[in-house]
């Protein structure tokens, strides 16, 4: 029997678009002196015109920000430093409808994910760093509760409201202030955001945003103005800005890609596993760094698993990110997409085995199947690079010795999960697995008191918790 | 003629628990801050770096693996064996470096007591540096502190022991190993440093020491991909930056300190790993 959904579209009214927008430096919105479009990558339909930062921008923004840290924000106390950021967590939850349907207009992810994820984790980041602002002292064993001062904050498009309130929530409880620039794809929410923060009453240029491209990044990681750098993308572009920042004195956070492992023990609760599975690779269509994008299955069990997660990913919904029925919404741009079908031609040529779901998707817009390859082995392109999209890599073990040393085979070390009804398996798995965050028995779950980030080359430092408050102050090490 | 001749000591390497002479054959005249002879250390090679690199690799599994208190204990009883032989160090410190004997023997002291304090350190930071975090969901979460790998280390040129100790110390405590450069000009204590751990029970292959120059080597360090850190307090500060570029191609974790006691020395060579499990039945 086939139970068809009616559709359930969220309305688009909710927001109002402006045709073109500004950057927002010291509390106003200037006019850009070039422009792109941003597009509904669900529709290809273009939402509005973003203004392209030029090196002048980035250094008003910069001048901005400096100005506001010297006069009024470095003057302070905690306490008060504090109140803006709860001011700021409530006017998000006040219009978090507004963010989500924006949030899934701009970036094609579902709104389910905008609604329930993205948008109210965003304000608890917020409220969360709030009340460190005024508690420093207790913050770590090798920090201080200096602050370093202006910030250049570059944030990636898989979730973009989210990762500005990674970024901005604990620069601005640690006393910096701010020039942070949105992604290419998905400016719309943090240009939103600013005027959250000019109904908070956030003093002037304590948050600047300038939008742009690569080259607006690069003005503000060269900028000689900037005392921190924190970055969220690519290993490829993290190790571009580590070069550039080397010769300074600027302080480097980074948050890069992942290949992450999600292995599957013999005792596994298989049903339990294969939701978390489906959560691990085909959450927010793959766009995430800590995706399980390899799922590494001991053999006694994989044909098993194989078959039940088939039947389980013909179940996905594929459409309109903005149907509340939705699981798997757009990829975010055709150059992501270009990336996907690259990798995945690369997957086949290399001799795994693919099989894709048969739904049907849109004739507009940027869709792709949920897709698994079997029979793949290390040497694979699809089991060393980052897809970044919904799918999945098959391998299998025998041994759990096997099943770390494949997990650990790889350049990244960002996540991994494990799937086990022993606990002292788990625990024993955990420590051998080389990654910053590790998810028994659940995936891609997010927290503001829970520390994020990479071993090896998925990056610098962590975000969230009392670690990620570190990065934010100056350190003992240089 | 008092009719008997001094037996002097050969400088070698330290790779792996063993004294291996440099595989490049090649050594370099340490002079005593007059000018005079003192013996010819080997001048390590980059070849030289990867053996040992391979050798702390090896060995780095098992030394995180020990328990933090058999760490401790370990790091402890190198304090010991350096205390029993405090005035052969003192002595060789004078020679290399024109220091007065009091002042060398405080320099002893003082790295000695430097161990005992990293010593102590080992069971104690992962309490202060880790958490339980108090997520909005049915988990239980925390955040350890674990040992980042293999870590290199380049060991200031003056206090040719002191700076050596406070070096690698902070390195080994955590789970860590190490390859160590010695101080360039005054190396023979930290390669007379080496008998000291081969007597402390130190697994082999966990502290590995090379002597030669920084210009040659410290690139190698700084490119090799199976380092995962490098402590570059030894070196000019205005090598840093090409030292910093020359890291990035595996995202070595690269540090410079001026204090030689604080847990920013031993946390800036660990990890943060955050677990997630599910509270229900």
């Amino acid at each position: 029997m086939n139970f068809e959904y009616a559709a359930a579209p969220e309305s688009g009214s909710v927001v109002k678009i402006d045709p073109v927008y500004g950057h927002f430096i010291n509390g106003k919105w200037v006019n850009g002196s070039a422009h792109f479009n941003t597009i509904n990558p669900a529709t290809e339909e273009v939402l509005s015109s973003i203004a392209l930062g030029s090196a002048a921008d980035v250094d008003a923004a910069v001048k901005a920000a400096r100005n506001a840290f010297d006069k009024s924000w470095s003057k302070l106390s905690g306490r008060e430093r504090g109140k803006y950021l709860f001011r700021i967590a409530r006017i998000m939850q006040e219009r978090a409808r507004e963010f989500a349907v924006l949030e899934t207009l701009d970036n094609g992810k579902p709104i389910r994910e905008s609604r329930d994820v993205d948008v109210p984790l965003s304000a608890a980041h917020f409220f969360y760093h709030a009340g460190w602002a005024d508690k420093l002292e207790y913050a770590g064993v090798d920090t201080t509760t200096a602050p370093h001062g202006v910030v250049g904050q570059i944030i990636p498009w898989n979730f973009p409201l989210l990762m500005l309130a990674w970024k901005v929530a604990p620069a601005l409880a640690t006393g910096n202030t701010v020039v942070l620039k949105p992604a290419e794809t998905t400016s719309l929410t943090a240009l939103l955001f600013a005027q959250v923060c000019q109904q908070a009453g956030l003093p002037d240029g304590v948050v600047n945003i300038v939008t742009g491209d690569g080259s607006t990044g690069s003005a503000i990681v060269n900028h000689p103005g900037i005392d921190k750098i924190a970055f969220t993308g690519s290993t490829e572009v993290g190790k571009l800005i580590a070069r550039a920042v080397a010769p300074t004195n600027k302080s480097l956070t980074l948050e890069l890609g992942g290949k992450g492992a999600n292995i599957v023990f013999g005792d596994a609760a298989i049903d339990e596993t294969v939701e978390g599975i489906v959560n691990g690779i085909f959450f927010n269509q793959g766009h995430v760094c800590c995706a399980g994008s390899r799922l590494i299955l001991q053999e006694s069990i994989a044909d098993e698993v194989l078959e039940k997660l088939k039947r389980r990913m013909d179940k996905i919904r594929v459409g309109d990110p903005l149907d509340k029925n939705t699981d798997l919404g757009a990829i975010n741009s055709a150059e992501q997409l270009a990336k996907i079908r690259e990798l995945t031609a690369a997957g086949e040529a290399e001799g795994a085995g693919r099989w894709s779901t048969n739904c049907s998707m849109p004739d507009k817009g940027f869709w792709f199947a949920p897709t698994i390859f079997t029979g793949v082995t290390q040497a694979h392109r699809i089991a060393r690079e980052e897809i970044f999209g919904p799918v999945l890599s098959v391998l299998t073990f025998r041994t759990p010795a096997e099943a770390i040393e494949k997990a650990n085979n790889t350049p990244f070390g960002l996540s991994a999960g494990i799937w086990s009804e022993k606990g002292s398996n788990i625990l024993w798995a955990s420590q051998q697995l080389r990654a910053g965050v590790i998810w028994a028995n659940t995936f891609n779950k997010f927290d503001p008191a829970s520390p994020f980030g990479g071993y090896k080359e998925s990056g610098w430092g962590r975000e969230g918790g009392r670690h990620g408050l570190s990065a934010y102050l100056k350190g003992s090490a240089k | 003629m008092s009719g008997r001749l001094e037996v002097m000591k050969t400088y070698k390497l330290y790779i792996n628990g063993a004294f291996p002479r440099t595989e490049s054959g090649r050594s370099y005249e340490i002079t005593s801050n007059k000018g005079e002879f003192l013996a010819n250390a080997c001048l390590a090679s980059r070849k030289d770096l990867r053996d040992a690199v391979v050798a702390a690799r090896t060995a780095q599994p098992s030394w995180s693996k020990a328990t933090a208190y058999n760490r401790g204990q370990i790091m402890y009883r190198i304090a010991e064996m350096l205390e029993g032989r405090s005035d052969q160090f003192a002595q060789e410190i004078s020679l290399q470096t024109g220091a007065s004997a009091k002042e060398s023997l405080q320099e002893v002291s003082d790295s000695v007591d430097l161990l005992v304090w990293y010593a102590g350190w080992s069971d104690k930071l992962p309490s202060l540096a880790g958490s339980t975090n108090p997520v909005s969901g049915p988990y239980y979460n925390f955040t350890i502190p674990e040992a980042l790998g293999v870590v290199g280390a380049i060991a200031p040129i003056d206090k040719p022991l002191l700076g050596f100790v406070a070096a690698i110390a902070p390195i080994l405590v955590s789970g860590n190993t190490t390859v160590a450069l010695a101080s360039s000009s005054a190396p023979l204590s930290a390669i007379s440093f080496a008998e000291v751990v081969a007597t402390s029970d130190l697994p082999n292959g966990v502290l590995n020491i090379l002597s030669g120059q920084q210009s040659e080597l410290a690139p190698w360090f700084a490119s090799h991909m199976d380092i995962d850190g490098l402590d570059i307090s030894g070196l000019p500060v205005d090598q840093h930056s090409a030292i910093k570029e020359a890291g990035v191609e595996n995202l070595k974790r690269i540090s410079s300190f001026t204090e030689d006691t604080e847990p920013g020395r031993i946390l800036a060579f660990m990890e943060a790993k955050t677990i997630w499990h599910p509270i229900g039945n």
